[in-house]
């Protein structure tokens, strides 16, 4: 008797927490097609009365825009592809491959999982200047060239190779590479995919080592550009709400088209407990 | 079997960046944070002497440190509750059969954990706004009298504790809602068929599976809101009067403003320290109580 009503609550609940998440996103979305000074009007206003890109037009050709998404997708774009390298060829050899030290390098690198990433900030910081790495495109894509989480994540995943397919393809005189790039990334093609993913999105949303290692503003990615922006044009809220359409709209495309990939991750992450 | 020589090129690269870029940085910030290395230390590295405990100590004597662990500690107490609660109830809401369109609202609810923090920051500052921001005038519209959200430093911490909630809360949602999936159907059978109450199996189904992972999930998001900086940063660059400064903010306008490298490190292994001895207790907590 008490089940459409229970029903009904629930969905109810989902309704109500879903426009809570979704609705600072949509009226970013609308904000950005106001014209200046029409959000802080009250009551504050839903939807623009004359729909226009102005302010992306503004952000374009005035803030530099360009130049900061360029860099953005520049760095996540070349992080992602490179750690993928790295990560990959290690997480494999963690999982099927024999050498001195293996368990205890890996008991090592997940014990080292505790350690907060802004600890090693200020040494980095002095390391990267002596290496000539700041205020460079290198100082952000060095230290993320190999992830102690990418790494567990492969293992994972690649420990459920069998073994007999590699030995088979030993004995029939293939080199460990040829291995490596004929069968072993197409069997971990769903988790390259994965860790893809995670690290474009992280890259992307980075925003403190980007901020200390980036001084100048060419270099800027979209986040550190946009707190920048934020802090000399506070009273410019249709303004920034374009800004923060551009910077969010592209990883929130990529979630969305491969949000199970992501999910899966997520969910293998958070078994390393 | 026979060791490979081929293993290490695979493992080789990624141990040398990682040692050299993290694991050598973590060893250094220790150094570090027994020197007095500052901005004439950066130009010349002469300028460097060891000091001893003397950062730690004169950490330990600055007001603003204390104010900036207390703000923390706040965050952390108040802010990991809340985030637990508003992932475990949209998991549960998710999970219950009479929930229709989950993959739609799932991705909805999940949405925020995906948005990139400092735009999402400079979003919720509007909406903060204590003249026209929508929070306020949704008060207002239930009687309740306008908030300086971000100006008052009574309200500060919790503003960003509720855009903290509202941004992280879907990805511990989606680890919750994995386990409730994997609780077998005939616990909730037979609790039923003992006529327990929809509470009742909660209480005794629901809650004792779910335990270890509710404690591991909790567990690593106190670490992570320990780790509070952007939000502080973008939303009140630590004001209203320094409410909002945490212990990462506080090392990077002390590493990275005024140059203080010595003392930043002390501060960044201070945290470490608190981290370490919070997750360590944790578990220990959790041990005993799966013992019990």
């Amino acid at each position: 008797m008490k089940r459409p009503l229970a029903a009904a609550a629930v969905n109810g609940l989902l309704l109500g927490a879903a426009s809570i998440t979704l609705f600072p996103l949509l009226w970013m979305l609308s904000a950005s097609l106001m014209a200046t000074g029409e959000a802080s009007a009250l009551p504050p206003p839903l939807l623009p009365d004359h729909p226009s890109f102005d302010n992306y037009r503004e952000l374009f050709a005035h803030g530099g825009l360009w130049r900061y998404l360029a860099n953005s997708v520049f760095l996540a774009v070349t992080v992602t592809l490179a750690s993928l390298a790295f990560n990959v060829a290690a997480g494999y050899a963690f999982a099927k491959l024999r050498f001195a030290g293996r368990e205890r390098i890996f008991r090592m690198l997940l014990g080292a999982l505790v350690i907060p990433g802004q600890v090693a900030m200020v040494p980095l910081f002095l390391l990267l200047k002596e290496l000539g790495l700041v205020n460079s495109y290198g100082g952000v894509i060095v230290p993320g060239l190999a992830s102690i989480f990418g790494i567990f994540l492969v293992r994972q995943y690649a420990q459920s190779i069998p073994d007999e397919l590699l030995e088979a393809a030993r004995i029939d005189g293939a080199s460990e590479f040829r291995i490596f790039a004929s069968i072993v990334i197409p069997a971990l093609k769903p988790i390259i995919v994965t860790l893809a993913v995670f690290t474009l999105l992280g890259t992307w949303n980075d925003f403190m080592w980007p901020l200390i290692v980036l001084t100048d503003q060419s270099l800027y990615t979209l986040p550190v550009a946009l707190a920048a922006l934020s802090r000399e044009h506070v009273q410019d809220d249709e303004l920034m709400m374009a800004g923060s359409v551009v910077t969010m709209l592209p990883v929130l495309l990529v979630f969305l088209s491969l949000q199970r990939y992501y999910l899966q991750g997520l969910l293998a992450g958070a078994v390393k407990g | 079997m026979r060791y490979q020589r081929a293993a290490w090129w695979f493992v080789g690269p990624a141990l040398a960046v990682i040692a050299v870029f993290f694991f050598l940085p973590v060893l250094a910030a220790l150094a570090l944070s027994i020197t007095d290395f500052d901005i004439y230390a950066l130009a010349d590295l002469h300028n460097v002497r060891w000091v001893g405990w003397h950062n730690y100590v004169a950490l330990l004597q600055t007001p603003l440190f204390w104010q900036a662990l207390g703000n923390t500690l706040y965050f952390v107490v108040v802010g990991v509750p809340l985030s637990l609660a508003a992932s475990l109830g949209t998991a549960l809401l998710l999970n219950s059969p009479a929930a229709r369109l989950q993959p739609l609202f799932r991705t909805a609810l999940f949405a925020p954990v995906v948005t990139t923090l400092v735009a999402a920051a400079v979003v919720w500052r509007y909406l903060f706004n204590a003249r026209y921001g929508w929070l306020n005038y949704a008060l207002g519209s239930i009687g309740i009298a306008p908030i300086d959200w971000l100006g008052d430093p009574h309200w500060a911490m919790p503003a960003i504790i509720v855009f903290a909630v509202w941004k992280n809360f879907g990805y511990n949602m989606i680890i919750l809602l994995a386990g409730l999936q994997a609780i077998p159907a005939e616990l909730y059978e037979a609790a039923r068929i003992d006529g327990a109450s929809a509470w009742h199996q909660f209480r005794s189904v629901t809650l004792p599976m779910l335990s270890p992972m509710l404690f591991m999930v909790g567990i690593l998001t106190v670490a992570g809101y320990f780790q509070l900086f952007a939000e502080p940063y973008v939303m009140t660059q630590g004001g209203p009067l320094q409410s909002t400064v945490s212990v990462l903010y506080l090392m990077y306008e002390e590493g990275f403003k005024w140059w203080n490298l010595g003392s930043a490190s002390a501060v960044a292994f201070v945290l470490f320290v608190l981290i370490f001895c919070v997750t360590a207790v944790q578990l220990r907590w959790m041990r005993r109580s799966s013992l019990a």
